[in-house]
C-alpha cells in the first residue's frame, strides 16, 4: 500500500537531493573536519558552506549558527545558557502550549526552586500578550515561546513577545522547529536572541539541529569538552547531516513561495471539504494565523486512535495531537490549554502537508474521512444520541 | 504505533454485536466522554432469566476499547449470569490474543460494564459516591474513596483490579485502570494501595505444614518466594533470585535495586522470617553474590 503521508509536523521525507548531497560523507569523505590534513579540511570546507546556507534561510550570519543534534538539544541549551548567564535571575517564562522539549525542562526547573510562569492562550490558541507583560520582571532570565505550534500550527507574535522580554533585560528564545521552512524568517530584522531549528522537519535527516545565537548574546555551552562550533557545542560534527541540512535549507528557501500558495491551497481545500461533509467538527485554532501546511480538526463523539487506525487502512498517515504525547491517557495539553472541550479533544486529528503532497492524495482523504467518522459515531454511545437529529 | 494482535485488529475493523437492545434485561454503562472511553453494554436473557441469549455494545474509545467490547459480547453470549460474572478482564485480553499492557484498561472497562449490568439487574445496586472530580467518574457504580480525581477512580475499584491481576507497580495500575495517568497526583496513594493488597494477601492465615519431605520443602520455598516475597521487592524496584537450597539453607542473590543495597541484610532477614513462618522453623537464608 502506498502511503499518503500527511504527518509532516512529526517528521518529513529526506529530499532525494539532500540525500545525494550527504551520501559521499560516510564511506569516502569521512575525514574529521577538525583534522589538520587535507582529508579533513575538505569536509570542513563543506561544513562551512552548509553553515552559510542555513544562515541564508534564517537571514542570519554564519557565525550565529551552532549545529546541535536535534531541536530538543537546541531548546535545552538555550534555556540552560540563559540561567547560567544570569545566575541571580530565578524566573523563567514559557507558554502552556509549548513542545515538551521546552515545557518539561521548565517544569523540572520548578522542582529546582525556579519560579516558572506558563502563559495561557485563548480559545483559538493565541498567546495572551497582556499576561506576558504582567509576568516579565527583572528576575526573569529567559522567555521561551514557540514560533508556531506543532499541533495546531498557530503562529505566536514572537517579535512583540521578544520586545516585552527584553524591556526587563531577559533573553528571548523561540522554538521555531515547526516554523522554519514553512514561513519566511529573517533574523537580521528580528530582535529574537536565540532560535531552535530541527533538520528532520524540513526534509533533512533526523539527528541534526541548530541553535541560532545572535551575535553579542551571552552564551554558555551545554556540551563541553571540545573546541567545535567555536567551543559553543563540543563534540565531533555530524558532518554528513550538517551538509544535508545546508542543502535542505537551500531547497526550503526555494520552495517557500509554493509552501504558502500551493501547499496552503491544498490544506484549505482539505479542511473546507471535511468541515462541509462532517457535522459536529471544528478546526482547532481556526480563528488564528496558522502555518500554511497544518490543520487540526476535532470530530466530536469519536476517539482519535480509532480514527487514525481506520485512516491507516487506506494508507493515510495523520496524527492525533502530538506524537510525543501519544502514550499519555489525557488529551493533548495544547488543546486543553485552548479550552477545547473534552468531547472534541479526544477526537482531534492533525493533518500536516508538505511540498510532496498531491491533489490526488487530498482527494482520497476527502473521500475516505466522512465514512470513517460516521462509522465510529454509529458505534459510539454518545454519537448516536447527539446525531439523531442530523442523520 | 501499538502492537495489536491480528485478533484485536479483526475485532476493531469488524466489530461484532454493535448496537443496542431496546428491550434489554440488563444494561451496564461505564466510562465517560471526558475520560476518553466509554462502554454501554446491553444483555438479553432467556425466558428463565438466567442465560444470556444476546449481547450488544456501543463504545466510544480507541481500537482496543472497541475490540475488547466486541470480544466481551462474543464471550458472554450463551453463558449464564453466574458464568458471565466469572469472566475476568484477563479472559477478555486472552480472547484477543493479548493487549499491550498500556491498553489493559480497555479490558478492565469491558469486565466492569458486564459486572455493573449484572449487579444492577440483580438489584445489587452499588451506592454512588459523591466526591468531587475534575471530570466525571469512570466507574460511577463503584463505591469507595476517590483516589484518582482525573479519571474518577475509587480505592475499592483499584484494590479489586490490583488483586485480581496481581499488580505490583503503580505503572501497571495506570495501564490497567488509567488511574494516575493524567496529573499523577494519586501515584503515592496507588503505591499504598498496592502495599495494602500485598499485605492482605500475605496476611491471610496460612498454616505451616507439620512435616515436610525435602522435595516438598523445596517446592514450598519456591512458592513462598514467588508469591509472597518477590512482589514486595518489585514494589521497591528490587528483586531476588533463588540460587540453591541445601536442606534448611536457602541461598539467594539480590537483583536490581536490591543488589548492592545497604539494607539488603535486613531484606535477607525479612525473607528468612517469612520462610520460617510459612515453611519451616529451621530455615537459614544466606545472601550470595552470583
Amino acid at each position: 500500500m502506498k502511503e499518503i503521508y500527511l504527518d509532516n509536523n512529526a517528521t518529513t521525507k529526506v529530499d532525494e537531493a539532500v540525500f545525494e548531497e550527504m551520501r559521499p560523507y560516510f564511506c569516502e569523505l569521512y575525514g574529521n573536519p577538525s583534522s589538520m590534513h587535507f582529508f579533513g579540511g575538505q569536509v570542513q570546507s563543506k561544513v562551512n558552506d552548509a553553515r552559510v546556507r542555513v544562515a541564508e534561510l534564517l537571514g542570519a550570519s554564519p557565525d550565529e549558527i551552532i549545529f546541535t543534534a536535534c531541536g530538543t538539544e537546541s531548546d535545552n541549551s538555550a534555556i540552560r545558557s540563559a540561567l547560567e548567564v544570569f545566575p541571580d535571575r530565578r524566573h523563567v517564562i514559557t507558554s502552556r502550549v509549548e513542545h515538551p522539549a521546552v515545557l518539561t525542562q521548565c517544569r523540572n526547573l520548578r522542582q529546582k526552586g525556579y519560579r516558572v510562569t506558563e502563559i495561557g492562550v485563548d480559545g483559538a490558541g493565541r498567546l495572551d500578550l497582556e499576561e506576558l507583560k504582567a509576568a516579565v520582571d527583572t528576575d526573569t532570565a529567559i522567555v521561551s515561546l514557540m514560533w508556531a505550534n506543532n499541533e495546531t500550527g498557530v503562529i505566536f507574535p514572537v517579535e512583540e513577545a521578544a520586545a516585552i522580554a527584553q524591556a526587563k533585560g531577559a533573553l528571548f528564545h523561540s522554538d521555531a522547529v515547526q516554523a522554519i521552512g514553512k514561513i519566511p524568517i529573517n533574523m537580521a530584522a528580528s530582535r529574537i536572541d536565540m532560535l531552535s531549528l530541527s533538520g528532520h522537519k524540513l526534509h533533512a535527516p533526523k539527528g541534526i539541529g541548530v541553535l541560532y545565537v545572535r551575535r553579542g548574546t551571552p552564551f554558555r555551552p551545554f556540551l563541553v569538552g571540545g573546541h567545535q562550533e567555536k567551543s559553543r557545542r563540543a563534540g565531533t560534527e555530524n558532518a554528513a547531516a550538517i551538509i544535508a541540512l545546508g542543502k535542505a535549507c537551500q531547497l526550503a528557501g526555494e520552495h517557500m513561495e509554493a509552501e504558502n500558495t500551493v501547499v496552503k491551497a491544498m490544506r484549505d481545500r482539505l479542511q473546507d471539504a471535511l468541515m462541509t461533509a462532517i457535522p459536529h467538527a471544528r478546526i482547532n485554532g481556526g480563528g488564528a494565523e496558522r502555518l500554511p501546511n497544518t490543520t487540526s480538526i476535532a470530530f466530536e463523539f469519536v476517539e482519535g486512535e480509532a480514527i487514525l487506525l481506520l485512516l491507516s487502512e487506506f494508507g493515510i498517515c495523520a496524527s492525533s495531537g502530538s506524537a510525543c504525547t501519544s502514550g499519555s491517557l489525557e488529551p493533548s495539553h495544547v488543546l486543553r490549554a485552548m479550552g477545547v472541550p473534552f468531547t472534541c479533544a479526544h477526537g482531534s486529528i492533525r493533518f500536516s502537508l508538505s511540498r510532496y503532497t498531491t491533489d490526488a492524495e487530498i482527494d482520497t482523504v476527502i473521500r475516505e474521512m466522512p465514512p470513517i467518522i460516521a462509522r465510529l459515531r454509529q458505534m459510539s454511545p454518545f454519537g448516536r444520541e447527539h446525531l439523531k437529529g442530523i442523520a | 504505533m501499538w502492537d495489536y494482535t491480528p485478533i484485536v485488529k479483526d475485532h476493531f475493523l469488524n466489530p461484532r454485536n454493535v448496537g443496542d437492545i431496546p428491550d434489554a434485561d440488563a444494561v451496564g454503562e461505564v466510562g465517560s466522554l471526558a475520560c476518553g472511553d466509554a462502554l454501554k453494554l446491553y444483555l438479553k436473557l432467556d425466558e428463565n432469566k438466567d442465560k444470556i441469549i444476546d449481547a450488544k455494545f456501543q463504545t466510544f474509545g480507541c481500537a482496543s476499547a472497541i475490540a475488547s467490547s466486541s470480544a466481551l459480547t462474543e464471550m458472554v453470549k450463551g453463558k449464564t449470569l453466574d458464568e458471565a460474572l466469572a469472566v475476568s478482564n484477563q479472559d477478555i485480553a486472552d480472547f484477543l490474543g493479548g493487549l499491550p499492557e498500556e491498553k489493559m484498561h480497555c479490558s478492565v472497562m469491558g469486565q466492569e460494564a458486564l459486572e455493573v449490568a449484572i449487579f444492577k439487574y440483580r438489584g445489587m445496586e452499588i451506592p454512588d459516591h459523591d466526591s468531587e472530580h475534575d471530570h466525571g467518574p469512570a466507574y460511577p457504580d463503584y463505591e469507595g474513596e476517590l483516589v484518582c480525581k482525573c479519571f474518577g477512580i475509587t480505592d475499592a475499584f483499584l484494590k479489586k483490579v490490583i488483586e485480581t491481576n496481581s499488580l505490583t507497580t503503580a505503572e501497571q495500575v495506570t495501564n490497567f485502570t488509567k488511574a494516575g495517568g493524567a496529573c499523577g497526583g494519586c501515584i503515592p496513594k496507588i503505591k499504598e494501595l498496592i502495599a495494602q493488597v500485598l499485605g492482605e494477601a500475605s496476611a491471610k492465615p496460612r498454616v505451616r505444614p507439620e512435616k515436610l519431605s525435602n522435595m516438598k520443602k523445596m517446592q514450598l520455598i519456591q512458592e513462598v518466594l514467588e508469591r509472597d516475597i518477590r512482589p514486595l521487592l518489585w514494589a521497591d524496584g528490587g528483586d531476588l533470585e533463588l540460587i540453591d537450597i541445601d536442606g534448611a539453607r536457602v541461598q539467594v542473590a539480590f537483583r536490581k535495586a536490591c543488589a548492592g543495597c545497604a539494607s539488603s541484610g535486613n531484606t535477607a532477614r525479612m525473607v528468612e522470617a517469612k520462610l520460617r513462618d510459612l515453611v519451616a522453623e529451621d530455615i537459614v537464608v544466606e545472601e550470595v553474590s552470583q
